[in-house]
């Protein structure tokens, strides 16, 4: 009887762990940023290059910080779910436009719309190394004392919004 | 005139080139150092290949990174301790022993300990098989003398 048992307990175990490994996303790279302080930055504004933003400007609201760039193509695919959640008025959407020009980044806003109450320019991707951006788009869901809560790599879409990111974001802002 | 002009334009080039292989690097002693530490570090984008290997966009601005890093005069570990605070130990392909590292690390030695024990255990167990089966019964060892006599008797 053992002679069939055991090799059947191999065989489901083994299973298992495929089953699980077939919804694994092995790019997604688990942040070590979470749970810790978002990492300083002053860059230019990118409709207004002569004003800088900070994040230690946001201290005490709850706010989303969405790398992007203009010839990212999932960043087009994400953006109108961010024009959505823009319209709502829930949490501001501040953009960290990643290596990007700026002509371009102008102009795909003004063609698909702003969801940003503003951009910044990281034109040579340091800030994002400091975020530890590896594929845009990515994004932050910060706290009001500034420290990074979550962060969405890939697309932010309808399902991981409203499953994970606005449930969070709610009780952050409860706090 | 004319000629020194011409020897001039000619050394123009040499001048250019080294003006703008200096951003690469500057110094071939670091950019050797640069290779060897980002070989063993991977590279976010493509996963499967090492930092210093990768021509990822990514992979270029860290290795800028680190070169300027030692260039500034930090540590090899310094540098690596800089990396893992904003990509993770994902960026490393030696992974450090840590508390959930330890199957990793360990489990081969594990599941190597178990073999070897099942194996001494069956081994142990067919040996007393062999001597059971090898001592026989009273009546069994009559009939062998008896067949043995026979055969001496013919």
């Amino acid at each position: 009887m053992m002679r069939f048992i055991l090799p059947l307990v191999i065989f489901l175990v083994l299973a298992g762990f495929l089953y699980k490994g077939l919804h694994l996303d092995p790019h997604e790279v688990p942040s070590p940023l979470i749970d810790k302080p978002a990492p300083a930055f002053n860059l230019p504004q990118l409709q207004e290059t002569n004003k800088q933003f900070s994040p230690a400007e946001m201290k005490g609201k709850v706010w989303l910080l969405n790398a992007w760039s203009s010839w990212c193509v999932s960043c087009k695919e994400e953006h109108p779910v961010l024009m959505g959640l823009a319209q709502q008025n829930i949490v501001p959407i501040y953009g960290l436009d990643y290596k990007d020009k700026r002509e371009d980044a102008l102009m795909q806003l003004s063609q698909a719309g702003n969801p940003y109450t503003l951009s910044v320019m990281d034109r040579e991707g340091r800030t994002g190394i400091d975020y530890g951006v590896y594929g845009v788009p990515e994004t932050y869901v910060i706290d009001k004392q500034g420290i990074i809560r979550y962060k969405q790599i890939g697309p932010v879409n309808f399902q991981n919004l409203r499953e994970t990111i606005l449930p969070l974001v709610a009780e952050l802002q409860k706090k | 005139m004319k000629k020194l002009m011409i020897l001039l334009l000619c050394l123009l080039p040499t001048f250019s080139y080294a003006g703008e292989a200096k951003d690469l690097a500057t110094d071939p002693v670091l950019e050797k150092r640069m290779i060897g530490l980002a070989e063993n570090l991977r590279c976010l984008v493509c996963q499967n290949e090492s930092l210093a290997s990768s021509h990822a966009e990514l992979a270029e601005d860290l290795r800028r990174e680190v070169r300027e890093q030692m260039s500034k005069g930090k540590s090899d570990q310094e540098i690596i301790d800089y990396l893992v605070a904003r990509y993770g130990d994902f960026v490393l392909y030696k992974p450090p022993v840590k508390s959930y590292t330890m199957l990793l690390w360990f489990g081969p030695f594990a599941l190597l300990l178990i073999a070897v024990g099942v194996l001494v255990f069956q081994l142990r167990k067919r040996r007393q098989l062999l001597v059971q089966e090898s001592e026989l019964t009273p009546e069994a060892q009559q009939r062998a003398a008896s067949l043995l006599n026979e055969e001496d008797n013919k």
